[in-house]
């Protein structure tokens, strides 16, 4: 099964290949990361989708809150976050083809960023699976290159992460 | 005052109680060693080789339970530390290592003897820092020793530039420290803690499974006195040797691999695993899914990633073994009516294990023309002090020690259990002799990993630490020769090493005594006339080539799937 951690670490020299480390020496899955420094500045916040199940969920967890840098990991795989990414796609757009982009950009109010005669590149925020389901739709136009965020995420209702 | 970073640094493991240090010059750290020249306070110790000075360290963290400390110049010096971190890193050994490193402004440039010493040693240490600015030295050393020693203990390492080490700053030792991701959990839950009693006590046929974890948090006491109060019986793994009296009626020994067929005939039929500091290594838990099947299990670790990554827990208790130790006991002791109660519930359990002790005893088979390893283990406990410390190598010989030396006192066997490492036990006996130079020394070799750091020998004799060598010279690399002649065949491949060696030739040319026995009836002169020498001394005995140890479970066996002779 797929997870979202949000692993808020010190903002320091290092950290990150701590936390890169942890996973593949022990054999953990990262399918994404994402990393930037908080409002606090001294801190900073690690987005990692990962897999298993829970026995490995749970040693991912307490590795993580092992690492001395760590602050604090926050699971969200009950669905208790909001989660986004960010995708720019580059596809092919000639011709027929052109008008069928362009539905499709509508139709997942996505947006255009650059056009050529030969192409479009897009710009598309949303649940991964949103994005997922977008590039479903682009994949038989001809696909020239897909940057992706991978997925941020934040817990839902009024409180932050320290409570 | 201001001074230089060299002087922080000494000023700063000062503050930390060091005095002494094992420790190897060169380029990066020549300005640590020339302030280390005004430091009378800090006794440094010159091995002849880094790895040497490591396990060193190690060695006197293991026996005096303080955090040893090492010191390696930047490249070569760095990297030759690495067996001996990893080492630690793998049996939880409280250590500072400290490493020169190249300027500042060349990191990164592959300068000469650059290594990413903090990246390469990243997944066998606790923690690591390096060092900027001279004026976060004194916070840095604090924290490293904190962090090396606190929680799960294990090695931490300082990289230390040498612009760093000349720039000038101002000495201020922090208050105290607080590292804001770093709270380890000590107390236990005192709910938790009464639940394990209660599960302990309708019990039937309980058994405690102790490793180092208890040694390593001074909880044997807390620990013994729990399992007589209890009646439960005790085996420990090898690294939990010492931490349970194995001339306790109640101990069962070592389990696992090599262990003893009661302590492994005891975890297949108990209903109850009380685990106390030990982590399910494989060498210990044999094939998992057949390990303890009949059984409920507690784990009480101070580290939570140990707990169910090996196998399922029915109780977990995260927290220091000594203080949740102690409270079990606490919580038994307001019980006597139940603890009663329990005594008399466990008749038949008792009864069970004292079948299997007398059915298959630990024991070889004796010969008076050829010297068995195991009697010379035997005579050696019966000759040497009570509280003397045994050190070991990797191989055969440490599991005739494990299972013949009868270990009593905790910290007194120092051995490489996690990561297996041959080389380890000459140096760590080294460490110790330094941590204790009053009490008896003894390392236990096999012909093989002696020479891996018998350079030290020279050490041992210039620092005039008397550490008595025993190599059981098989003229095998034993330990793997045994696996080939079970599993593979009898093919030896690269097991026998061929060239007699000369050990008490060895040891005079390193100006230490040199003792032989060939012979059974020499055993017991040897062994005398050793272990009243004033200096460090080799005594060699040739043993039978091809002995094996045994009882063993082969590797992903069920512990009750021992070869018992073969
Ligand atoms: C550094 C290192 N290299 C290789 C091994 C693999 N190994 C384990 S035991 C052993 C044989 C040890 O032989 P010896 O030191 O003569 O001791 P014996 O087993 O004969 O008592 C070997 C090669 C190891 N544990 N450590």
């Amino acid at each position: 099964m797929q997870h979202t951690i949000s692993v808020v670490v010190e903002n320091e020299f290092g950290v990150l290949s701590r936390v890169v480390g942890l996973f593949s020496g022990r054999g953990f899955n990262i399918d994404s990361l994402s990393v930037a420094p908080t409002m606090d500045e001294s801190l900073s916040r690690i987005t990692i989708v990962t897999r298993g199940d829970d026995a490995i969920l749970e040693q991912i967890s307490k590795q993580l809150n092992k690492l001395v840098d760590v602050i604090k990991v926050l699971d969200f795989s009950d669905g208790s976050a909001i989660e986004r990414e960010m995708a720019l796609i580059k596809v092919a757009a000639e011709d027929d083809s052109r008008a069928e982009v362009l539905r499709i950009v509508d139709i997942f109010r996505a947006k255009i960023v650059d056009v050529t005669p030969k192409s479009y590149t897009i710009e598309i925020t949303g649940n991964p699976s949103k994005i997922n389901a977008i590039l479903d739709l682009l994949k038989p136009l001809g696909l020239k290159e897909l940057v992706r965020t991978g997925a941020v995420a934040i817990g839902r209702g009024p409180k932050g992460w320290k409570g | 005052m201001k001074m230089n970073g060299a002087r922080i640094l000494l000023e700063s493991l000062k503050r930390e109680g060091v005095d002494l240090v094992f420790g190897y010059p060169g380029g990066t750290v020549i300005n640590l060693y020339d302030e280390l020249m005004n430091m009378r306070e800090i006794r440094h110790i010159l091995p002849r080789h880094e790895q040497g000075g490591t396990h060193a360290a190690d060695g006197y963290a293991r026996a005096s339970g303080k955090v040893g400390v090492a010191i390696a110049t930047s490249g070569p010096g760095a990297t030759n530390t690495i067996t001996g971190i990893a080492t630690a890193y793998m049996d939880s050994i409280p250590m500072v290592i400290i490493t020169g490193q190249v300027p500042t402004p060349l990191i990164g440039n592959d300068a000469f003897q650059e290594v990413d010493i903090i990246g390469i040693t990243r997944p066998i240490t606790k923690h690591s820092f390096l060092i900027r600015s001279a004026k976060d030295i004194p916070a840095i050393v604090q924290k490293a020793f904190y962090i090396a020693r606190s929680g799960r203990p294990g090695p931490v390492l300082i990289d230390f530039p040498k612009d760093v080490q000349i720039s000038q700053a101002e000495f201020k030792w922090p208050e105290n420290v607080d590292i804001r991701g770093y709270k380890p959990n000590i107390e236990g839950h005192q709910r938790q803690i009464e639940k394990a009693v209660d599960m302990m006590l309708a019990a039937r046929r309980p058994v405690m499974y102790v490793g180092g974890g208890v040694i390593l948090a001074n909880a044997a006491a807390e620990l013994t006195d729990l399992a007589r109060t209890m009646q439960i019986p005790v085996t420990t793994t090898l690294m939990g040797l010492g931490s349970f009296p194995e001339s306790d009626p109640l101990s069962l020994k070592m389990l696992g691999m090599h262990g003893a067929y009661c302590a492994n005939m005891a975890i297949t039929h108990t209903d109850l695993v009380i685990a106390v500091g030990s982590r399910f290594d494989d060498r210990v838990t044999g094939k998992i899914a057949t390990f303890a099947p009949h059984a409920k299990i507690i784990h009480i670790d101070v580290d939570p990633t140990s707990i169910r990554k090996n196998v399922r827990v029915d109780l977990p208790i995260v927290g220091d073994t000594r203080d949740v130790l102690a409270k079990m006991l606490e919580y038994a002791k307001n019980h006597p009516d139940k603890v009663a109660a329990l005594h008399s519930a466990m008749e038949a359990w008792h009864e069970d294990i004292s079948g299997w002790k007398e059915k298959h005893p630990i024991g070889y088979k004796a010969s008076t023309s050829i010297i068995k390893p195991q009697y010379v283990i035997q005579k050696l406990r019966e000759l040497s002090d009570d509280d003397a410390i045994m050190a070991t190598d990797v191989g055969q010989h440490q599991m005739w020690v494990a299972q013949f030396f009868g270990f009593q006192l905790p910290r007194t066997l120092l051995t490489s259990g996690g990561l297996g490492t041959m080389g380890y036990g000459l140096p760590a006996a080294m460490g110790a002799q330094a941590a204790f130079p009053k009490r008896q020394v003894l390392c236990v070799c096999g012909d093989g990993g002696v020479q891996m750091n018998m350079q030290e020998m020279a050490t041992l004799v210039q620092q005039r630490l008397p550490v008595k060598i025993i190599i059981l010279n098989n003229n095998f690399l034993g330990m793997v020769r045994q696996w080939q002649e079970l599993f593979f065949d009898k093919r030896y491949s690269q097991t026998c090493l061929e060239l007699p060696m000369d050990f008490v030739k060895l040891a005079e040319a390193y100006g230490a005594k040199g003792l032989k026995a060939d012979k059974p009836s020499e055993v017991e002169r040897v062994l005398k006339e050793g272990l009243a020498h004033k200096g460090p001394v080799i005594m060699e005995f040739k043993i039978a080539r091809e002995e094996k140890v045994l009882p063993m479970v082969p590797a992903g066996a069920s512990l009750n799937e021992m070869v018992l002779n073969a």
